[in-house]
C-alpha cells in the first residue's frame, strides 16, 4: 500500500455518477498528475481528497490512517486554487503565515517559516505586499507558499497554472517540479493540458467518464496508451482499423502491405495507433517497411511539416522536419511512406 | 446628441432643485431665531436640553445594539446562503425585503400583542424588555439594508474558494468567519452599520409606540411645540445621516486591500 491510497472512490450528484470506482496509490514524495478532459472528474476527486466533497463510496488513506470522516481543516493536506485565492485583506506574508498561525505557531517560528517559504518561491521581497499589488504568476507562488508553509502530508494543485499566459505557465511549472523535488512533498497535480503533465509528473492518472484510464509513468502513457481514448487524448496520433491476415502470427495488413506486430491479435480487424512522428518519408532504419501512399495534404509549419497521405482506405498523418535541401512532396504525388510495423500501438476499447 | 445631452443638464439641475431647495429652506429657518439676524439660537437651545442629550445618547446606544445584533444575524446568514443553501436565496431575499413592505406600525402592533404582560413572554412588562423588543423591532426595519450591503460585499469576493483556502490550512468556522470573511466585507458590513445607524436615530413609530425615550418621538415633540428647534434638529438629523454617508466612503478610501476592487 502507497503512501496515499485511495481505493474503490466513488461520487455521485443525484443520478450522476462523476467517479466510479477510482483506484490510485501514490508513493511518499511522488508527482502525480490528473490529466483527462473537462468533466471527467479529476477535479471532483481532488476535492475528495482535500475533504470538500464526500466519497459516496469508497476510502482515501495517508499513511494507512482513512482521513474521510475528517474535516478538511483536519487532514493536513495543502491546497493551491485555480484562483490563488489568496485573502485579500492579508499581507503575502500574512498569507503565507496563516496556517501557521491557526496552528499556534509562535510569532518569531512563524516569520522564520514565512521567510523561508517565500525565499522557497522568490518572493523574498514581497511580504508587505498585498496580493492586489502582484501578477498572477506572483500570487500563485504566494498561493504555493502558503500551503506549503504548514508542511501538509499532500499538496494538491487544482489547475494552478490554466490563468496565467503561456510564457509564465512554463517557467512556473517547472518552478512547481523543482520546489516539489526540493521538499520531496507527495503531489497530485490536476491539469486538462497534456504537455504540463508530461513534462512534470512521475506517473499521470488519464481519466475519463469518471474512470481511471490508464496510470503509468509519461513515457508509457505517450507511447504505449492501452486504450483509445489514452491514445486519442495524449498527443496527435494516427489512428487505423487494420485487416488481420493472420492471427496468431500477429500479421495486420495496412493498404494491402503485411506488417508483423510482433505479437498475436485476434478478431477480424484491429485498432492500431501510431505517432506522426513514427512515420517518415525516408526510412528511419533497416527495419521500416515502405507504404505506397498518395499525399493529399501539406501543412507548412515552420521547423515541422506535417503531410497527410492516403495508405489504401487509411489516411496517416506524418511530421517530417524542415530541411531547405529536402522540399515537402506535392500534394496529390504518390510516394512512399516508411515505419516501423514496432510502432504500431494495438489498443484496447 | 447635442439635445440630449440639454436634456440631462436640465434633468439634473431639476433633481438638485428639488432635494436641495428644502434643505436649503429649512438650514435658512433655523438660523431665524433671533429677530432681525441669523444666529445658532436655535442649535443652542436645542443642544443644550437635556432631553435632547438624553434622547440621542439611548438612540445612540440602541443604534449601535442593532448594529451588532444585525450583524450577528445577516453576516453568518448571507455567508451560509452563498456557501451551502443557494437555492434558498430567493427566499431569504424575499424575508428580507419583508420590512419594507410590513409597515412599522404593523410590526409594533404585532409586538405588543404577542409580548404584552399577559403574554407567555412578557416583555413589555419591563423596560429592559421593551428595551430589548425595540431593538428588535429596529433590527428587523435595517434588516433590507443590512442583508443587501453584506450580501452585495459578499458577491464581490470568491468566498467558496477562500473559504476552501482557510480551511486547507486548517482554519475553523470561528478563524474563517473572523479572519477572513469578516474582514474582506467589513465596508459591506460599514455600510449596513451606517444605514442601520441612521434609520435608528430618525425612527419614531416603534419608539413611540412601544413609550421609550428614543430622539425619534423628541423630533415629534419638539416639532409639534417649537418653530425653530425642529429646523435645527432636522439640520441636526440630516447632517448625522451624511456624516455616515461620509464614514462608508472614507473607511473604503483607507481600507487599503479594497483598493484593487475600485
Amino acid at each position: 500500500m502507497g503512501y496515499l491510497h485511495i481505493s474503490n472512490l466513488q461520487k455521485s450528484f443525484g443520478p450522476t455518477q462523476v467517479v466510479k470506482d477510482f483506484n490510485l496509490s501514490v508513493e511518499k514524495g511522488e508527482f502525480i498528475s490528473f490529466l483527462g478532459p473537462s468533466g471527467c472528474g479529476k477535479t471532483t476527486t481532488l476535492r475528495m481528497v482535500a475533504g470538500f466533497e464526500t466519497p459516496s463510496a469508497g476510502t482515501i488513506q495517508i499513511e494507512g490512517r482513512d482521513i474521510v470522516r475528517l474535516r478538511p481543516n483536519q487532514r493536513n493536506i495543502g491546497m493551491v486554487f485555480q484562483s490563488y485565492a489568496l485573502f485579500p485583506n492579508l499581507t503575502v506574508a500574512d498569507n503565507v503565515g496563516f496556517g501557521l498561525r491557526v496552528a499556534g505557531v509562535s510569532r518569531a517560528e512563524r516569520a522564520e517559516r514565512v521567510a523561508e517559504m517565500l525565499g522557497i518561491v522568490g518572493l523574498g521581497e514581497y511580504g508587505a505586499r498585498y496580493p492586489f499589488q502582484l501578477s498572477g504568476g506572483q500570487q500563485q507562488r504566494v498561493a504555493l507558499a502558503r500551503a506549503l508553509a504548514v508542511r501538509p502530508q499532500v499538496l494538491l494543485l487544482d489547475e494552478p497554472l490554466s490563468a496565467l499566459d503561456a510564457k509564465i505557465r512554463v517557467s512556473l511549472r517547472e518552478e512547481i517540479r523543482a520546489i516539489q523535488r526540493k521538499l520531496g512533498i507527495t503531489t497530485i497535480y490536476v491539469t486538462h493540458d497534456q504537455e504540463e503533465a508530461l513534462s512534470m509528473s512521475d506517473r499521470i492518472v488519464v481519466m475519463n467518464n469518471g474512470v481511471a484510464e490508464q496510470v503509468a509513468a509519461p513515457y508509457e502513457i505517450y507511447n504505449r496508451p492501452t486504450t483509445r481514448f489514452v491514445a486519442n487524448f495524449v498527443g496527435t496520433l494516427n489512428l487505423i482499423e487494420a485487416q488481420v491476415a493472420d492471427g496468431p502470427a500477429g500479421v495486420v495488413e495496412i493498404g494491402g502491405t503485411p506488417l508483423p506486430l510482433g505479437r498475436p491479435v485476434q478478431g477480424a480487424t484491429v485498432a492500431l495507433a501510431l505517432r506522426p512522428e513514427s512515420v517518415s518519408l525516408v526510412p528511419a532504419s533497416g527495419r521500416d517497411v515502405p507504404l505506397p501512399a498518395e499525399i493529399s495534404e501539406v501543412h507548412f509549419l515552420g521547423s515541422v511539416i506535417r503531410i497527410r497521405a492516403r495508405v489504401g482506405t487509411a489516411s496517416l498523418s506524418l511530421d517530417t522536419f524542415n530541411t531547405p535541401d529536402a522540399p515537402p512532396p506535392p500534394v496529390g504525388e504518390q510516394a512512399r511512406i516508411w515505419l516501423n510495423p514496432r510502432d504500431l500501438m494495438v489498443l484496447e476499447e | 446628441m447635442r439635445m440630449q445631452r440639454v436634456w440631462a443638464w436640465v434633468a439634473l439641475a431639476f433633481g438638485l432643485v428639488y432635494f436641495f431647495l428644502p434643505l436649503i429652506g429649512t438650514v435658512e429657518f433655523s438660523l431665524r431665531m433671533r429677530r432681525g439676524e441669523y444666529s445658532l439660537d436655535a442649535y443652542r437651545v436645542v443642544l443644550s436640553d437635556p432631553r435632547f442629550q438624553q434622547t440621542f445618547s439611548y438612540s445612540v446606544v440602541m443604534a449601535l445594539c442593532t448594529i451588532v445584533v444585525g450583524v450577528l444575524i445577516v453576516v453568518p446568514t448571507a455567508y451560509w446562503v452563498r456557501l451551502r443553501l443557494p437555492r434558498l436565496r430567493p427566499i431569504v431575499e424575499f424575508v428580507t425585503l419583508l420590512p419594507l413592505v410590513i409597515p412599522p406600525i404593523v410590526i409594533v402592533f404585532g409586538y405588543i400583542r404577542m409580548y404584552n404582560t399577559s403574554s407567555f413572554l412578557p416583555l413589555t412588562g419591563s423596560a429592559t424588555g421593551t428595551n430589548f423588543l425595540l431593538m428588535m423591532g429596529y433590527t428587523t426595519l435595517a434588516l433590507p439594508y443590512m442583508y443587501r450591503a453584506v450580501d452585495t460585499g459578499l458577491r464581490a469576493i470568491d468566498i467558496r474558494t477562500l473559504t476552501e483556502a482557510a480551511q486547507s490550512l486548517g482554519a475553523g468556522w470561528f478563524t474563517i468567519m473572523a479572519r477572513v470573511i469578516m474582514p474582506n466585507v467589513l465596508v459591506a458590513i460599514l455600510s449596513g452599520a451606517f444605514l442601520t445607524f441612521a434609520i435608528v436615530i430618525g425612527e419614531f413609530v416603534l419608539a413611540a409606540l412601544l413609550n421609550r425615550p428614543a430622539f425619534g418621538p423628541y423630533l415629534q415633540l419638539v416639532g409639534a411645540n417649537r418653530a425653530y428647534e425642529p429646523a435645527a434638529l432636522a439640520v441636526i438629523a440630516f447632517s448625522i445621516t451624511w456624516i455616515c454617508m461620509g464614514l462608508i466612503q472614507l473607511v473604503t478610501r483607507f481600507s487599503r486591500h479594497t483598493q484593487a476592487r475600485r
